[in-house]
């Protein structure tokens, strides 16, 4: 099976400038491409860039360069009509589905805009019974049109937004942390819904989060991001065995797991410290500060992301040869 | 051999609310104790009473609309009723608590110096100089670098796991001996709640206070807790050792619950187990087990309205489930 690239994101930049001069590089170059049918996933703590990448990549945030490839078109060059159109095709899952959706208006409602904006399925009647048949997409009964947010619990209303994300048909679907505001027994629920649409409908994802039990669970490929970089990407079973970069290991490790005698002789690597502010990122490596294997060049060598271990499995990372500079030893 | 007596122990507590929908009926009948020293997690989902259960003992419910009734008897005195000056003798003294956002429970307008020092001066009628140097040695047990030069530091200086550094160390400021954790750890990143865990457990060593730790999060259970209770809709379903309650669960909420995780390291299943349906609502609570409807083993629809007793399935371990659910069957 060759996989064929739905979206290439090249060198992505989103750099906001901060007040009292300087530039906070949220997003900082990053690469990676997403095949047609499977799940990339994104994981990463607060403030490493993941959720600026995912608006980033539908322009809902203007990158400052690289280029994002849908279809091979780059997106970043398009306006208005062509703009709207990957709109369509791209589409994005909230975290909150409390903040998310428009108190004021229905289910209905709030299904139908999508269709409103992109002129689908024109004429009440028809308009109403796409509703119906997203609403049971969803798992959730007609009825549901009637109601109003607040009448609904979390997991009630993540399927109401993931109901109006499939609205206009779209090929690539990005979730924003969809599942982290949900109880646990409803997680479960919402993460089967998506595997299940995703089997049915062919769809693309790319599925932010912060847990890492629930990205590898979901996921073909990992990337690991790190202050505005990937730090790591691999096939999901690759990454979560033989994490090549010291942080994604420390990350692993971090994992608390449901069972006492797991927990009892697990050992931890603590990371001292915090994430340094990506308004003055520190030389070199990103990650040296923190790292407990660092060593004296990873202070002024910035490592690129390169092949370190079979199936592409990409590290930037000094302790690997790919990717330290020609010349070094 | 004589029982070594509990530091709290905590009989038929019940809570609810007058709200515009009926009466809210969101802790109904906890009965339990806290040993001195031992590290006691109560799990639940949101909605199932575990945060109420216990900010209840502390008078931190607003009566009306609440109501809070049962008893809660901590070092000799029952917290259910007592007088609001007692309650402010005891809370934040002998009896202290970190609640889950560190971005909200400090004060953003007051220096950190200011906030610690006051809960030390308050309760240990220290000086200002006497506070400043207490403040800064438990700056120093926290974890937190270069202290003295901290103190005169605003809250948003810290980031998220330094303030609940913070707030572990105006806990710790008074010596309590039950520290009441109110999901500490969930507002923060996986290696930050990693090393505010750690930190827990050291101070623990240290002091040997106890600990009642509430969470939904089964995985920061395993590592820390000795015992768990698991509640439902306002009640302990199943409680245990922690091997018990995880290893060998009993009720089919515990066990769809720990199914349901997904698990770092180990390939999928293709599909998670997942609970179907959704908790009941306080306002409207089903005469029987509260679980009923969402449960794949019930066995005899006649038994539907039939309240199940917590009973000991084996020393040390109560289930609240009319049926021995088989071992095998675990889903």
């Amino acid at each position: 099976m060759t996989a064929t690239p739905l979206m290439e994101v090249d060198d992505l930049c989103v750099h906001f400038p901060a007040r009292g001069g300087g530039v906070v590089k949220a997003v900082d170059g990053i690469s990676f491409t997403v095949h047609k049918g499977e799940t990339l996933g994104i994981v990463g703590e607060s403030g490493c860039g993941k959720s600026t990448t995912g608006l980033a990549l539908l322009r809902l945030i203007e990158p400052t360069s690289g280029s994002i490839r849908l279809d091979g078109i780059d997106v970043r060059g398009l306006h208005g009509k062509a703009l709207r159109a990957v709109r369509r095709r791209v589409s994005m899952i909230f975290q909150d589905p409390y903040a998310s959706l428009n108190p004021r208006m229905s289910i209905g409602d709030i299904i139908g805009e999508p269709l409103e904006i992109h002129g689908l399925h024109t004429g009440k009647k028809q308009r109403r019974r796409r509703v119906d048949d997203l609403l049971a997409t969803v798992g959730l009964n007609p009825a549901f049109r009637t109601r109003y947010p607040h009448e609904l619990s979390g997991g009630q209303r993540q399927r109401v937004g993931i109901a109006r994300t499939l609205a206009t048909e779209p090929d690539l679907i990005v979730a924003d942390e969809p599942i982290s505001a949900l109880d646990v027994s409803v997680q479960a629920q919402v993460m089967n819904l998506l595997e299940d649409l995703q089997r049915d409908l062919g769809l693309t994802y790319i599925f932010i989060a912060h847990d890492l039990a629930a990205v590898q669970h979901i996921s073909d490929r990992v990337a690991v991001m790190y202050l505005g970089r990937i730090v790591e990407v691999a096939d999901r079973v690759q990454l979560y065995t033989v994490p090549k970069h010291p942080y994604t290991q420390a990350l692993l490790s971090a994992i608390p797991v449901a069972d006492p005698d797991v927990e009892s002789v697990r050992r931890r690597i603590i990371l001292s410290g915090d994430v340094p502010s990506p308004l003055n990122p520190p030389p070199g490596c990103n990650f040296a500060p923190r790292c407990p294997k660092v060593f004296d060049d990873c202070r002024s060598l910035d490592p690129p992301l390169a092949t370190v271990a079979d199936q592409d499995h990409r590290a930037a990372c000094l302790l690997y040869a790919a990717c330290r500079p020609v010349g070094s030893t | 051999m004589t029982e070594l007596e509990p530091l709290l122990s905590v009989r038929d507590l019940r809570v609810r609310f007058g709200t515009k929908r009926g009466t809210a009926h969101v802790v109904n009948g906890l009965t339990y104790d806290v040993t001195a020293g031992e590290t006691v997690a109560i799990v639940g989902e949101s909605g199932s009473g575990k945060s109420v259960g216990v900010t209840s003992l502390m008078g931190l419910v607003r009566q009306p609309p609440g109501r809070v009734e049962g008893e809660a008897w901590f070092e000799g005195r029952n917290l259910i009723g007592a007088p609001s000056e007692v309650l402010r003798g005891i809370r934040g003294n002998r009896m202290a608590m970190i609640f889950q956002d560190p971005m909200t429970s400090l004060n953003p307008v007051l220096t950190i110096g200011r906030q610690l020092g006051e809960s030390v001066r308050l309760h240990q009628g220290l000086s200002k100089r006497q506070a400043d140097d207490r403040s800064v040695e438990l700056l120093d047990l926290v974890g937190i670098p270069a202290a003295r030069s901290r103190l005169s530091d605003y809250p948003h200086r810290f980031s998220g796991g330094m303030r609940q550094r913070v707030m572990i160390a105006m806990g710790l400021s008074t010596n309590p001996s039950l520290l009441i954790a109110d999901e500490p750890t969930t507002a923060l990143d996986v290696t930050t709640q990693a090393q505010i865990v750690e930190l827990v457990q050291g101070l623990q060593e240290q002091f040997g206070m106890a600990i009642l730790w509430i969470t939904h999060d089964l995985g920061v259970v395993a590592g820390l807790a000795h015992r768990v209770l698991v509640m439902y809709a306002g009640r302990i379903i199943e409680s245990g050792t922690v091997r018990h309650v995880m290893q060998d669960p009993r009720h089919p909420y515990t066990r769809g619950l720990l199914a349901s995780l997904p698990r770092p390291g180990v390939d999928r299943p293709d599909r998670l187990f997942a609970i179907p349906g959704l908790p009941p609502d306080p306002v409207a609570l089903p005469p029987g087990c509260p679980f009923w409807e969402r449960c794949s083993y019930r066995l005899d629809e006649r038994e539907r309205d039939v309240l199940p007793e917590l009973r000991e399935v084996e020393p040390g371990h109560s289930v609240r489930c009319l049926y021995d659910v088989p071992v095998e069957v675990s889903a």
